[in-house]
């Protein structure tokens, strides 16, 4: 058995025999069940260092979204020496450590693509180094040419048309979540002694598979990250080799853990995991043994998320109108409900939640309550007044994703639950439903530049749609998208695995990992509402003069999905498990486990760009709905009817999520924040309760983002952060196309 | 009962400040005034809309029972809710036998002692839990200026309500200029702090959401140049109101 002096205090267990820390929080965390009165207002520090950080944003702002960037040296985990908010307050930061030496400053990743970390540099002014330059075109190769020398001419076409989009082709391909505890809970030291004896273990058989060869040499890497690690922190005068001995070392321990990653990967979605009750443990110890207050521990809370908002990758434009307003997703979850029923609710959720009252509201890091209605009440309506007040938490449902995870998962992206330390994702981008259903119509014809993309199935040839025939071909068509798009994926997490591996985040993962296959879909209610529209009214197809169906001229009423009507809805989980077993039929990369989510982020902009007419009437190249999100316009029987109809899609058909984007007039919830917060409860127990995964709050009337987008200067916007398909933003930090979007969507206004 | 019609205009899944909770709010066709500022001109005419039985409506509603663990429920609003007293009855008597919490948005114009009007509304009253009741004005000629009649009756319904101790939610549209003089206002607080059933006393600012609706069915506006009340005008009159006492509605 283990034995530490830092663990004094602690109840023992399992967690003592092996790396254990679900097993931990289990065993020594404290639930709480009172209110918010016990929180403490930031301290002067936090001021200081929150304002001159306000004032470096707003510089970063003006100088057009970089304040500053790396362009000769490589990001790596020892690459820069100790950088602060600000080298004269340097003291008055309790935790530290800064990707660059600079804040705000964007290091140079070039492992994903030289191509793309060049033209970051350009983007905003900066001229790449010719040196680097040569290294990682003659001598070193990355991720993107390694893709690009195996994609097929097939796949160049589907992502060149957008059918499939945001592939992770030219990054890192992120969403893998380190258990970032485990440095703070077991020191660098004995985390390298358990992965040398998996090492040892490995192959000791005597017979040297391609798997057993792959898997030494991953060890031997992420071994190396964890000495890395420890010259990282070295560098910051920490020496992390021991465990935590108290909440200060702990929150930094564990923040070192989560800044290797963030110094080595540039993914697009960079969680921090499920953190609050694992350090309310040590605060509590601190507490009880009076070397802590609770200003105190605020305070060390407040600076931690301080840092979460200071993450930042060099991002090339095309990347941004994809993934607007500079998201990282470095997202944090607090509460959910334990195996054997106690809330793991703790002070230091309030904590977290807090940090939006004592720091204002902010889109990262993007904290996510784990719901049940089980919660504590008091839990429950302090949440919900966070959001009433900020717009900036999700939710998502504890009930459906412990049954899945276990109740120690994190969150990896936007909204997708992974098992915290025993478990990763190949992720990679939507496929774009819409087009194929166009593509099914056109017979594989590009509906906008007329190539012919797809598959040369025989396409619709009569002017009125008839449903079965429409169906029968659009399911087919899915069937070659499902397809194309699983080995498009397969490819390029064989490339990432082998130029690109997540070391340090591995070396944080049980050496037996679970690995789960990621895909997605984009389109979703445009698809049910189009076929709904076949079905149920009169669908006219329009041929431009080379005979592609270009428009649709519908006649007749129909069902929405978002109306609780089952006739849309039956359409809409039939739609979804569709998708899903096409995409369980294909072989999956290291037989990784296929799941599938409707999310897109704001893609859903980019993703209508290149997308024409649909039966349902939106027009050609217009926004697609976010997420499960219903059509604009759709939802004619108030709030809770759409949130019934997105509530019927089973979770276990979606495991990598359902995510739902609803924004309501504060005048529609209630005539005071305290009501507001009670009835924004009772939309959340009731949508939970039916099993929906997850759901955004915006509480704000489209009055105030039109203001916002005309008067992007006024002090009270600077901070304004609604939240958009899984993630948050400041609004003024979107592109005007994006704005328009988020205005044009449905606001659930009192009349 | 389960057969019996009613004539529905609209219906909303999320009221969240028409009654305790959140509510499933059923807007009927017909009503006896013409209030210069009703926000709901479409709902004006008896005729029209969907019709539908009490079980269908109840059976609509019930898909929203997930939602209404703190006190929501049902709410018939209008329109007049009287005019459809039968249906509305036969509605909320399924609901109660569900335990679901029925509620009613009235004006009580139509309210009478006489029969056989008196029976008929008794027996809603007898499956209604909390009446939401509005009085436009307690001024008897003000009213009839503001809504084509006079408010006798309504008065006296809510005299009736408080006679049988039901719980009522009282509201007032304050409407620059027509509602909000500091005389009637003070008669009005009077008047109600008279009742002792009225669990909340709701002052409605006047908004002007509306006139889109009147000119898609071609009807004039009639208070084109009434703005809406400042946050002041709606405090000094929540004052006046003394609506800070009424606060039975959290238990």
């Amino acid at each position: 058995m283990l034995n530490h002096e830092q663990w004094n205090g602690f109840t023992g267990g399992l967690w003592r025999e092996e790396i254990n820390v679900r097993d931990f929080i289990q065993k020594n965390y404290q639930p709480y069940e009172g209110d918010e009165s016990f929180l403490a207002a930031p301290t002067d520090a936090t001021n200081k260092l929150w304002g001159r950080l306000q004032e470096l944003q707003k510089e970063e702002r003006q100088k057009g979204g970089v304040l500053d960037m790396d362009v000769d040296i490589v990001s790596s985990l020892t690459s820069h020496g100790a950088g602060y908010i600000d080298e004269s307050m340097k003291e008055l930061e309790t935790v530290v450590g800064l990707q660059t030496d600079k804040p705000l400053k964007r290091a140079f990743m070039p492992y994903g693509g030289i191509k793309m970390a060049e033209q970051a540099c350009q983007n905003y002014g900066y001229e790449p180094s010719a040196k680097l330059h040569e290294i990682f075109t003659k001598y070193h190769k990355t991720h993107n040419q390694a893709v690009f020398d195996a994609y097929t001419p097939e796949i160049r076409r589907a992502r060149h048309s957008h059918i499939i989009t945001g592939l992770p082709d030219t990054y890192g391909r992120g969403r893998i979540v380190g258990d970032y505890r485990r440095v703070a809970l077991y020191g660098i030291d004995q985390l390298i002694a358990f992965k040398e004896a998996d090492k040892a273990n490995v192959g000791i058989d005597g017979v040297m598979t391609d798997d057993v060869i792959r898997q030494r040499e991953e060890l031997t890497e992420q071994i190396r990250a964890l000495q890395g690690m420890k010259e990282m922190a070295a560098i910051y005068g920490f020496d992390i080799s021991q465990p935590a001995k108290d909440a200060r070392e702990a929150v930094q321990w564990l923040y070192f853990g989560y800044l290797a990653a963030i110094k080595t990967q540039n993914g697009a979605a960079m969680s921090v995991g499920r953190i609050s009750t694992f350090l309310d443990i040590y605060i509590e110890r601190d507490l009880q043994n009076g070397t802590l207050t609770e200003s105190e521990a605020q305070e060390l809370i407040d600076h931690l998320v301080m840092k979460f908002r200071m993450v930042k990758f060099a991002r090339i434009t095309s990347y941004n109108e994809l993934f607007s307003g500079d998201p990282v997703w470095a997202t944090l979850e607090v509460a959910g409900i334990g195996m054997d029923g106690r809330s793991l609710v703790t002070k230091n959720d309030y904590r977290f939640l807090h940090t939006l009252e004592n720091m204002g509201p902010a889109p990262e890091p993007n904290l996510t309550v784990l719901y049940s209605s089980a919660l504590p009440e008091n839990f429950k309506r302090y949440a919900a007044k966070i959001s009433v007040t900020t717009s900036s938490i999700q939710y998502e449902n504890d009930d459906v994703m412990k049954v899945e995870w276990g109740d120690d998962y994190s969150i990896c992206c936007c909204v997708s639950a992974t098992q915290t330390g025993k478990e990763m994702q190949f992720f990679g981008a939507r496929a774009n439903l819409a087009k194929c259903l166009l593509y099914a119509i056109n017979g594989g014809v590009d509906e906008k530049s007329g190539e012919q993309i797809g598959p040369e199935y025989r396409g619709v040839t009569g002017d009125i749609l008839d449903y079965d025939d429409v169906l029968q071909k659009f399911d087919r068509m899915m069937d070659w998208l499902a397809g194309l798009y699983v080995n498009t994926l397969n490819l390029i997490q064989y490339m990432h695995d082998k130029y690109y591996y997540e070391a340090a985040e591995m070396a944080l993962i049980d050496t037996d990992v679970r690995r789960t296959f990621a895909t997605g879909i984009a389109g979703f209610s445009h698809v049910v509402d189009s076929l709904s529209a076949i079905k149920y009214a009169k669908v006219k197809a329009i041929r431009n003069e080379n005979g592609i169906v270009t428009d649709y001229e519908t006649t007749g009423d129909f069902p929405r999905y978002g109306n609780d009507d089952e006739r849309a809805d039956e359409i809409a989980k039939w739609l979804l498990k569709s998708f899903l077993d096409k995409i369980k039929s294909r072989h999956t990369y290291r037989n990784s486990e296929p799941t599938t989510s409707i999310l897109t982020i704001t893609s859903n902009v980019v993703y209508g760009k290149y997308t024409g007419a649909m039966p349902d009437g939106r027009e050609a190249w217009v926004p697609l709905s976010p997420g499960a999100n219903p059509s604009y316009g759709a939802e004619q029987n108030g709030l809770l009817a759409s949130l019934n109809s997105v509530a019927k899609l089973p979770y276990e058909w979606a495991l990598d999520g359902i995510s739902n984007t609803q924004s309501m007039t504060p005048e529609a919830l209630g005539h005071n924040d305290e009501e507001r917060s009670a009835q924004l409860v009772n939309v959340l127990d009731g949508y939970f309760d039916q099993g929906a995964h997850h759901l955004n709050v915006n509480v704000f009337g489209r009055e105030k983002l039109l203001d916002a987008m005309e008067h992007p200067e006024k002090e009270e916007y600077a901070n304004f952060t609604i939240r958009v398909s899984g993630y948050a933003v400041k609004f003024i930090n979107l592109t005007r196309e994006q704005q328009l979007d988020v205005i044009a969507r449905t606001f659930h206004a009192h009349m | 009962m389960r057969t019996c019609k009613g004539r529905v205009n609209a219906v909303e899944s999320f009221g969240s400040v028409d009654g305790p909770g959140l509510r499933y709010i059923f807007f009927l066709q017909g009503c006896s005034l013409r209030c210069q500022y009703c926000h709901n001109p479409e709902t004006w005419p008896g005729t029209g809309g969907m019709e539908m039985t009490a079980d269908e409506a109840l059976r609509k509603a019930m898909r929203y029972k997930s939602y209404w663990k703190n006190g929501g429920g049902i709410t018939v609003s209008g329109g007049e809710p009287l005019l459809q007293a039968e249906f509305v009855t036969a509605l909320f008597t399924l609901a109660k036998e569900q335990g679901i919490s029925t509620c009613i948005d009235t004006s009580g114009a139509v309210f009478s002692r006489e029969e056989p009007v008196f029976s008929r509304l008794t027996a809603l009253l007898a499956v209604t839990d909390t009446v939401l009741l509005d009085i436009k004005h307690i001024d008897m000629s003000k009213h009839r200026d503001l809504t084509g009649q006079d408010n006798t009756q309504i008065l006296d319904f809510a005299k009736y309500l408080a006679e049988i101790h039901k719980p009522v939610w009282i509201r007032h549209v304050l409407v620059p200029g027509i509602t909000d003089d500091e005389e009637s206002l003070a008669q009005l607080s009077a008047f109600v702090a008279g009742l002792g059933n009225v669990q909340r006393f709701e002052v409605l600012p006047y908004h002007r959401l509306a006139v889109h609706k009147y000119e898609e069915l071609g009807i004039d506006y009639p208070l084109v140049d009434v703005p809406e009340p400042t946050k002041e005008m709606a405090a000094r009159a929540e004052e006046i109101l003394r609506v800070k006492e009424y606060q039975g509605y959290k238990r």
